[in-house]
C-alpha cells in the first residue's frame, strides 16, 4: 500500500502513495477539486455530494475523486467539458435545496459552497432550476449552537463526526429520497437528545446548517483543516 | 463416504419421492394454481369448492395446490388428470363449473372439452399449450414445472429429476463447475446482464475464508412478477442453483432475500428450505458428500432500492438500505465484508439445467451474446397478458402479436415500455428489434427485470415518463445529489408539461438534467432512472411539443389539457345516465332536453364518458380544452 508512485494531475507530475484516494492527493498538492461530503481517512467514502468529478485517462466517464485510488502512471484531468458539466449541475442542484441567504449566514466566510463557486467560476444562484420548498425548522435548543435544516446539504459529515469521532450518536439520517434529513431519534430537540454539545458536528459542517451561537470560534474548523 | 454410496444417496431420495407420488398416476388429481395471482382471482374458493364436491360425492381424488402457469388472463385455473385421460387444463373457473367438472369428469367420464383450455400432453383429441400461437415461440426452461408441481412438497421436484444436477456437481471438481458456467455465457438475469461465471470466478478466487451466496428476490418494478412467480411455483429450482453456486465458489452460508410484500413466496421458500434440510440437501454433508452449506430466508427491508446489490447487503447487515459506491464489487467484499455472490432468482434457476443439459444445449438457445431464454411479464394493452419464457432474440413484434395476442380493440400500438422504471419506451418502429441484453441497451431501454408494458394510442407518453420517474423519485434513497434532487426537478418539469405550463426551454433543462443524473448518480437506480424520460424525449418528442406549444395532449389523457363534450347530434333526450354519474353536478339538461357539461364545474373524472350508453356514445374528449367553445359555437 505504501509504495511511492508517480502520476500526473492536470499535467503536473505528482508523487504519492499507491492506493491513496485521488481527492486527497490532489488537495495535498494544492490542486482544488470541489467536494462537500469527503472526510479524510474515512474507510468507505460517502460519495454522496457528487461534486468531485475528474476524468481519468482510460476511464470513459468522469469518476469521483474521493473514491478513486491512485495508481502509478495515472493521468488525471480535473477540468474537462464533461467534468465541468456534471459539477455545474450538481452544484446547482444542491443550491436549489439550500437556503441562499449568505449575508445573514454566520458561515459566510468559511462556506464550502462559496469556495466552490469561487474556484470554479459558478454562480451562487439558480440559472435553470427553481428553488425547492424550504425544509425543516430551526433547532436552537442547544446552548452553544444552532441547526438550520434549510441550509443542510445532507453531506453526512455531522453524522460521521457525531458517531465516529465523538461516539455520541445523537443524530442520524432518517427518511428516504427528497424527504431525507438529519435528525435526532424520535425528532426531539437536540437539547433533549443525547447530544453532549461537543461541537464536533458544527465544526464538520461545510455550510451554514450547523453554526455556533457566538460566531465562528477561532477559525479552527475541521473543514478548513482538510 | 465413497462414490458408490454417495450415488445411492440421491437414488434413494429419488425412488422415495416417486413412491410418495405414486397416487398421481393412480387416482384423479386436481391441481389448482394458488400462486398470489391465482389467489387474487379466487383460486382458494375454487380449491375449496373442488374439495367439497369431491368429499360430498365420495370420490377418491386428491386436490393439490400448485403454482402459476403464466396464463394470467385465464385465472383461476386448474389441471385435472385422471387415469385413462389426457390431463386437461381449465381456465376462468367458477363454483358452477367446478361442480360440473367433478360430476361429469371425475364421477363420470366426460372431460367437458367445451370448457377446457388445453391438454398438457400431445393427443389426438384436444390441442395442447404448444399448439397455442404463443406455444410456437415459448421455450420453457425455468418455468417448465411452474404450475405443475406442488411447491410445498419437495417430492414433486425430486421425482421430476430435481437435485440431480446437484448430485452430479458433487462428483465434480468445483473448477469444472465454474468452467461449465463460464462456458455457458449465462448472463445475470437481474437486469444488467453481467456474466455469472465471471462473478463466480472472482468470488472463488477470493481466498478460502467465509463466503456467502445471496439470491436477490427483491423484485420491485411496477408490473414485474417473474421472480415472485418462480419462488412461489418452484422454489427448489432456486435452492438447487444456489447450492451448486456455493459448491463452486466455496461458500458455506446463503440467504434468499425476498421482498417482504411477497408473503406467500417467503412462506413457500421457507418451507422448501426446511424440507431440503430434512432430506439432507442442505446443512452438513450434503447428499453424503463432505460439502456443507445452509440457507436462510431474509425478508426484504421494504424499499425498492434494496434490490440494488450494495443497498441489499447494507440492509442485511442491519444498516439503512442505502447504496455504497463500487468498487469493491460484492464478489470481493460483500455481506459482512466477505466475498459474496449475489445473483437474481432466475439466474440461479438456469444453473441446474445448464449442468444437466450442457453448455452446448444452452448456447443453442437465444442469441450468441445473450444465450438462453428470457422471462417476460406481459402487461398493459395486450389481449393475453401473462408470464412468458421465450428465447433471447425474439422480436418485440412476435412477443406482442404472437405470444400476447396483439392489442385488444381497434387500437393502434404506440409504444412498448420495457424494463420497468429503469427501462425505456420504444416506439412502434422498434417492434422488429430482437430482444436481448445488448440490443435493448443500444436502443436506450434495458432488459431490467423483464416487465413489458404495451401502450396504445390512448396512452400519453409524457404521462408515462412522469409515472415511472415519479416512482423512482419516490424510491430514491436520497443519499446522492443527482438522484435525490435531480429526479425531483425533472419530475417538476414533467408535471408542468402535463399541465400545459411548460416551455420549450424547460425541455432543454429536462434533457440536460436527465443526462447528468444518468452520468453522475451513485448507484444504478439513479443511473437508470432517467431512461423513461430520455427515451420518450428521443422517440416521442412531438408529444412533448404538442403539450407545450399547442396545449394539447394527443392521447387525450392529461386532465388539464382536455375537456369533455357531449355531442348534441348523438345525445338522447330519453337518457339521463350521465347526469346521475357526475359527482359534481356539472352536467345539466338543456332546454331542448339534450345534456351539456358546465366546463367550469367539470373535474374530468371520466364518469360520463364511461356511463354514456354505447348506442349513443355521445361523450367525447377534446384537446386542447378550448375546442369545446369552438364546438359550442358551431352548434349555435
Amino acid at each position: 500500500m505504501s509504495r511511492q508512485i508517480v502520476m500526473t494531475i492536470d499535467g503536473r507530475k505528482i508523487t504519492s502513495r499507491e492506493g491513496e484516494k485521488l481527492l486527497w492527493v490532489a488537495l495535498e498538492n494544492d490542486i482544488y477539486i470541489p467536494h462537500l461530503c469527503a472526510i479524510k481517512g474515512q474507510n468507505k467514502p460517502f460519495a454522496g455530494c457528487r461534486l468531485c468529478f475528474v476524468e481519468v485517462e482510460g476511464i470513459l466517464q468522469p469518476v469521483t475523486a474521493c473514491t478513486q485510488p491512485v495508481k502509478a502512471g495515472m493521468s488525471v484531468k480535473t477540468r474537462t467539458p464533461a467534468v465541468d458539466r456534471l459539477v455545474r449541475t450538481a452544484f446547482e442542484l444542491i443550491l436549489s435545496d439550500h437556503r441562499l441567504n449568505c449575508s445573514r449566514c454566520s458561515k459566510n466566510g468559511s462556506c464550502q459552497l462559496r469556495k466552490i463557486a469561487r474556484e470554479r467560476g459558478l454562480r451562487l444562484g439558480l440559472e435553470r432550476l427553481k428553488p425547492l420548498p424550504e425544509k425543516g425548522q430551526i433547532d436552537d435548543s442547544p446552548r452553544t449552537f444552532v441547526f438550520d435544516p434549510s441550509r443542510c446539504v445532507l453531506c453526512g459529515r455531522c453524522v460521521w463526526a457525531d458517531r465516529q469521532v465523538a461516539g455520541v450518536g445523537a443524530i442520524g439520517f432518517s427518511h428516504r429520497g427528497i424527504q431525507r434529513r438529519v435528525t435526532t431519534f424520535a425528532v426531539r430537540n437536540l437539547a433533549e437528545s443525547g447530544c453532549i454539545e461537543c461541537g464536533l458536528c458544527v465544526e464538520a459542517c461545510p455550510v451554514g446548517a450547523l453554526f455556533f451561537k457566538e460566531g465562528k470560534p477561532g477559525g479552527k474548523s475541521l473543514t478548513d483543516s482538510i | 463416504m465413497d462414490a458408490a454410496l454417495r450415488k445411492r444417496a440421491y437414488a434413494k431420495l429419488r425412488s422415495g419421492a416417486m413412491e410418495a407420488l405414486k397416487f398421481l398416476d393412480e387416482k384423479p388429481v386436481v391441481r389448482v394454481g394458488t400462486a398470489t395471482c391465482g389467489k387474487a382471482a379466487g383460486a382458494l374458493l375454487i380449491r375449496d369448492a373442488f374439495q367439497e364436491e369431491i368429499n360430498s360425492k365420495g370420490i377418491d381424488a386428491r386436490v393439490v395446490e400448485v403454482g402459476c402457469m403464466g396464463h394470467c388472463y385465464a385465472e383461476p385455473m386448474a389441471i385435472i388428470s385422471k387415469p385413462g385421460f389426457t390431463p386437461l387444463c381449465y381456465g376462468n373457473l367458477d363454483e358452477g363449473l367446478v361442480k360440473r367438472l367433478v360430476e361429469d369428469f371425475l364421477l363420470q367420464d366426460d372431460p367437458c372439452y367445451e370448457f377446457a383450455m388445453a391438454a398438457l400432453e400431445p393427443n389426438d383429441i384436444f390441442p395442447t399449450f404448444q399448439d397455442f400461437p404463443r406455444g410456437v415461440y415459448e421455450e420453457k426452461i425455468i418455468l417448465e414445472y411452474c404450475g405443475l408441481i406442488d411447491p410445498e412438497e419437495i417430492d414433486y421436484y425430486i421425482a421430476w429429476g430435481g437435485y440431480s444436477a446437484l448430485d452430479k456437481v458433487l462428483h465434480m471438481d468445483p473448477r469444472e463447475v465454474l468452467q461449465i458456467v463460464k462456458a455457458s455465457n449465462l448472463r445475470g438475469r437481474g437486469g444488467a446482464g453481467f456474466p455469472a461465471g465471471i462473478k463466480w470466478d472472482v468470488a472463488r478466487k477470493a481466498g478460502d475464508g467465509m463466503k456467502y451466496v445471496i439470491c436477490n428476490g427483491d423484485e420491485g418494478d411496477p408490473g414485474a412478477f417473474m421472480d415472485r412467480n418462480i419462488l412461489e411455483s418452484n422454489p427448489h429450482q432456486v435452492i438447487e442453483g444456489m447450492i451448486i453456486c456455493a459448491y463452486c465458489v466455496g461458500a458455506s452460508q446463503g440467504y434468499i432475500y425476498i421482498r417482504s410484500e411477497y408473503q406467500q413466496a417467503i412462506r413457500r421458500v421457507k418451507k422448501a428450505v426446511r424440507q431440503a434440510r430434512e432430506k439432507g440437501l442442505l446443512g452438513d454433508f450434503i447428499l453424503g458428500s463432505d460439502f456443507c452449506f445452509d440457507l436462510h430466508v431474509f425478508p426484504g427491508a421494504g424499499a425498492f432500492v434494496c434490490g440494488e446489490g450494495t443497498a441489499l447487503v447494507s440492509s442485511m447487515e442491519g444498516g439503512m438500505g442505502i447504496p455504497q459506491y463500487r468498487p469493491p464489487e460484492l464478489a470481493l467484499s460483500g455481506y459482512l465484508g466477505k466475498p459474496t455472490v449475489l445473483n437474481n432468482v432466475k439466474t440461479f434457476c438456469y444453473i441446474p439445467h445448464i449442468i444437466q443439459k450442457g453448455t452446448k444445449w444452452f448456447k443453442e438457445i437465444g442469441t450468441p451474446g445473450s444465450p438462453g431464454t428470457a422471462v417476460f411479464a406481459l402487461a398493459g394493452k395486450i389481449a393475453a397478458p401473462g408470464l412468458v419464457e421465450v428465447p433471447m432474440g425474439t422480436t418485440l413484434r412476435q412477443l406482442i402479436y404472437d405470444v400476447g395476442g396483439g392489442i385488444p380493440g381497434d387500437k393502434k400500438l404506440k409504444a412498448v415500455q420495457i424494463g420497468g422504471p429503469s427501462g425505456g419506451c420504444l416506439p412502434g418502429e422498434a417492434l422488429d428489434l430482437p430482444v436481448d441484453f445488448d440490443s435493448l441497451k443500444e436502443s436506450g431501454a434495458m432488459m431490467g427485470s423483464g416487465g413489458i408494458i404495451v401502450l396504445n394510442e390512448d396512452d400519453c407518453m409524457v404521462r408515462m415518463a412522469r409515472f415511472f420517474l415519479g416512482f423512482t423519485q419516490q424510491e430514491s434513497c436520497g443519499k446522492c445529489t443527482f438522484c435525490r434532487l435531480g429526479t425531483r426537478h425533472m419530475l417538476q418539469i414533467l408535471d408542468a408539461v402535463t399541465r400545459g405550463e411548460g416551455d420549450m426551454d424547460s425541455l432543454r433543462v429536462l434533457r440536460e438534467l436527465a443526462e447528468d443524473v444518468k452520468a453522475g448518480s451513485l448507484c444504478n437506480l439513479g443511473k437508470t432512472a432517467p431512461n423513461p424520460v430520455l427515451t420518450t424525449l428521443k422517440y416521442f418528442f412531438h408529444e412533448y411539443e404538442a403539450h407545450i406549444k399547442e396545449k394539447r395532449c394527443p392521447s387525450l389523457m392529461c386532465p388539464n389539457l382536455i375537456a369533455y363534450f357531449i355531442e348534441p347530434a348523438k345525445c338522447s333526450k330519453l337518457c339521463n345516465v350521465c347526469v346521475g354519474s357526475c359527482p359534481v353536478e356539472a352536467i345539466y339538461t338543456r332546454d331542448d332536453g339534450l345534456k351539456a357539461i358546465n366546463q367550469e364545474k367539470c373535474v374530468k373524472c371520466d364518469n360520463c364518458l364511461k356511463t354514456c350508453p354505447p348506442e349513443y356514445s355521445a361523450v367525447i374528449k377534446v384537446s386542447p380544452p378550448d375546442l369545446v367553445r369552438e364546438k359550442e359555437r358551431e352548434m349555435g
